[in-house]
């Protein structure tokens, strides 16, 4: 493999680890509030697709139109699964919450191919986004760049707004405890909305990406992505969002490495992020910058 | 757990046991000279959905471990026992893709044996799997075998010479007849009311209810827990191999998660801890999916025409499935056990719990 065919793979993997990035964020802020793991996630990454596939190419929509549109109707589906789901459940074995997350997904993928139907449709890529140009010997097309730069905008933004508003504040700490910030004033079930709110627009973001750089939609392809993005946030340390960045670039890299290197493997590329995710849950269960979570007696 | 019987309770109590099983095997057997063939295989499908649900109910319900990857074993299991009993030649024909391995081409045993084979290799696998990841509690337990699951499916897809990958097996020989079915499912109760009522299941309960207790008193938790695990990936792969036997052909899309959610939704709706729990959740499920299905007929009242519509079974299954966890989250058994005692009324107002 040359250089050049290096850096094409290295882009690549910088694009799909991102994306792994974006989705992992929500279950990272999720996880890192309530504990829960919020399996629906990978079907509200799947609606934000879905949206901006009605708005743009179904209605003709500008992109950027299309998109806004799309974040928004995805952050309303996101709070009402916090409303319907999972609040009812807030006091009850966090096991009960996760099978009601199961339920949930499930829930949503169906009624996906109930009104979306069941066969995946083509996304028409803007052609703006599509002009391959060449830089320094490596063909590239602007989706490639703009998808890893959105990504690492929106991450800085996040990371700002946890670790410098009131808002942030008042997430980092209910993460730390969540009766003694109830006590200091805190509106937890609005910070926790916020929190469902802040993940669901993020998995719109990248859903919207995803539908660029694969042109499809379908209703179960929420599944996979949503699978490797909470093995990425484990990986990173769940609770952190830069960890939960850090797993899923890494993910990325392991993904379309491996199969570069060794292309006979690339039947069991879905193993190797259920493979990373063992070994890590083995050597380091609380990841890469994860917290040590305390056992309580 | 248990209602303090007398002797001759006991006794009337076993009696009783056998007059019910004798009276049900007459039914089953002389059932298919009344009742067509596809209600013949709902009843059967509910007896293999029993086993299923008994065994995810042993690690989950009684031995606390939340586990998400019994499709998994039940691919084992069903994988097993049909490539056991093909014979040479149909399965020299069946594979295209990639020539057969001669071992596993050459490999042949009796149904029985198949079953057997079914489960002892998915409790090996169980076992295998189990000792690290046991280490781990709570969800992160769930995930991680949820991903051992899909390894395991996608270690199926690819090895083809073994597994005849993506096309799966066809013409498994419909061994899985009702009285088979329910004989498994009788063995299958027999051992797991001998089990949880033995001292052994007290230590089971034990290490779920209270892992640093249980460890204060001396038992060894993680080698309950595994021995658990063990035991029900056993059963899973006899079910899954019944279930091979049942529909007669099986392929890596069959075991997927969603197979797991619908033997989860026995389980919670049933009771988490309860025997009977999964047998009435089992009958519960398995007919709800069946009669579902009308939904997605066309249906015609009079002059009027309603389209099916595709998918709405999954849709109506879910919100079940949340309404359930939501609103009744022990089941409709909760931890209570069936008993004689108790459809009697022995004594106060008696039964267990």
């Amino acid at each position: 493999m040359d250089a050049n065919m290096f850096m094409q793979h290295f882009i690549n993997a910088l694009g799909l680890g991102s994306l792994y990035g974006l989705i992992a964020i929500g279950y990272t802020m999720v996880y890192g509030i309530l504990r829960l793991i919020n399996f629906a996630h990978g079907d509200i990454f799947m609606l934000g697709a879905y949206f901006v596939f009605f708005a743009t190419v179904q209605y003709k929509l500008p992109w950027a139109l299309g998109a806004f549109i799309a974040v928004s109707g995805t952050i309303v589906c996101g709070l009402l699964v916090d409303r319907v789901a999972y609040r009812p459940l807030r006091g009850a074995p966090r096991i009960s919450a996760l099978i009601s997350a199961i339920g949930v997904s499930f829930f949503i993928e169906n009624l996906a191919v109930v009104v979306f139907s069941g066969m995946p449709r083509p996304v028409v890529q803007p052609p703006l986004l599509m002009e391959a140009f060449s830089l320094g010997g490596i063909r590239l097309v602007p989706l490639a760049i703009m998808v890893p730069a959105i990504s690492f905008i929106i991450v800085a933004a996040l990371l700002w707004m946890i670790y410098r508003t009131k808002s942030g504040l008042a997430m980092r700490s209910i993460s730390f405890d969540i009766e003694t910030t109830r006590l200091m004033g805190v509106s937890v079930d609005r910070i926790i909305a916020m929190a469902f709110a802040i993940g669901s627009g993020l998995a719109a973001i990248a859903g919207i990406m995803w539908a660029l750089r694969y042109p499809r939609v379908e209703p179960f392809m929420g599944i996979m992505p949503g699978f490797k993005a909470f093995i990425a946030a484990v990986f990173g340390g769940i609770g952190s969002v830069p960890g939960a960045m850090l797993g899923g670039l890494s993910l990325g890299f392991v993904e379309i490495m491996s199969v570069a290197f060794f292309p006979r493997l690339s039947g069991y590329r879905d193993a190797f992020a259920f493979l990373l995710l063992v070994v890590i849950l083995l050597v380091k269960p609380t990841g890469l910058m994860g917290e040590k979570l305390e056992d309580k007696i | 757990m248990i209602a303090p019987v007398n002797a001759g309770h006991a006794r009337r109590n076993n009696i009783l046991t056998l007059c019910a099983g004798a009276a049900i095997a007459l039914l089953l057997w002389q059932a298919p000279g009344y009742i067509d063939a596809y209600k013949i295989r709902i009843i059967n499908l509910i007896a293999i959905n029993a086993i299923l649900g008994l065994s995810l109910n042993l690690i989950y319900g009684m031995g606390g471990m939340f586990s998400l990857g019994h499709a998994g074993f039940m691919a084992i299991g069903a994988y097993v026992s049909a490539i056991l009993i093909i014979t040479p030649d149909q399965k020299q024909i069946m594979w295209i893709l990639d020539p057969i391995a001669p071992w596993v081409r050459d490999m042949r045993a009796p149904f029985l044996a198949s079953l057997l084979a079914a489960g002892i290799v998915s409790a090996i696998f169980g076992c295998l799997v189990s000792i690290p990841v046991l280490r781990l509690g709570g969800d992160y337990l769930g995930i991680a075998t949820l991903g051992f699951s899909e390894i395991i499916r996608i270690l199926i897809t690819n090895l083809t010479p073994i597994t005849n990958g993506p096309l799966g097996l066809k013409g498994i020989p419909p061994h899985a007849s009702l009285l088979m079915s329910y004989g498994c499912l009788a063995v299958m109760l027999l051992c797991m009311t001998r089990l949880m009522r033995s001292n052994f299941g007290n230590v089971i309960r034990a290490v779920r209810d209270d892992e640093v207790a249980a460890k204060t008193m001396g038992i060894d938790t993680l080698k309950t827990r595994v021995l658990v695990f063990t035991l029900g990936c056993f059963g899973g792969g006899v079910g899954g191999a019944l279930m091979g036997n049942l529909i007669t052909t099986i392929d890596p899309k069959m075991f997927m998660i969603t197979q797991t959610y619908s033997l989860l939704m026995i389980v919670v709706v049933g009771g988490l801890g309860s025997i009977t729990g999964s047998v009435v959740g089992a009958v519960l499920v398995t007919t709800m999916l069946e009669w579902l299905r009308f939904v997605e007929n066309p249906i015609t009242i009079g002059s009027l025409n309603i389209p099916g519509i595709p998918g709405m079974r999954m849709v109506i299954f879910s919100v079940l499935l949340i309404a359930v966890i939501i609103f009744r989250r022990e089941g409709i058994m909760g931890m209570r056990e069936f008993s004689w005692g108790w459809l009697l009324r022995d004594g106060k107002r008696g039964g267990t719990q």
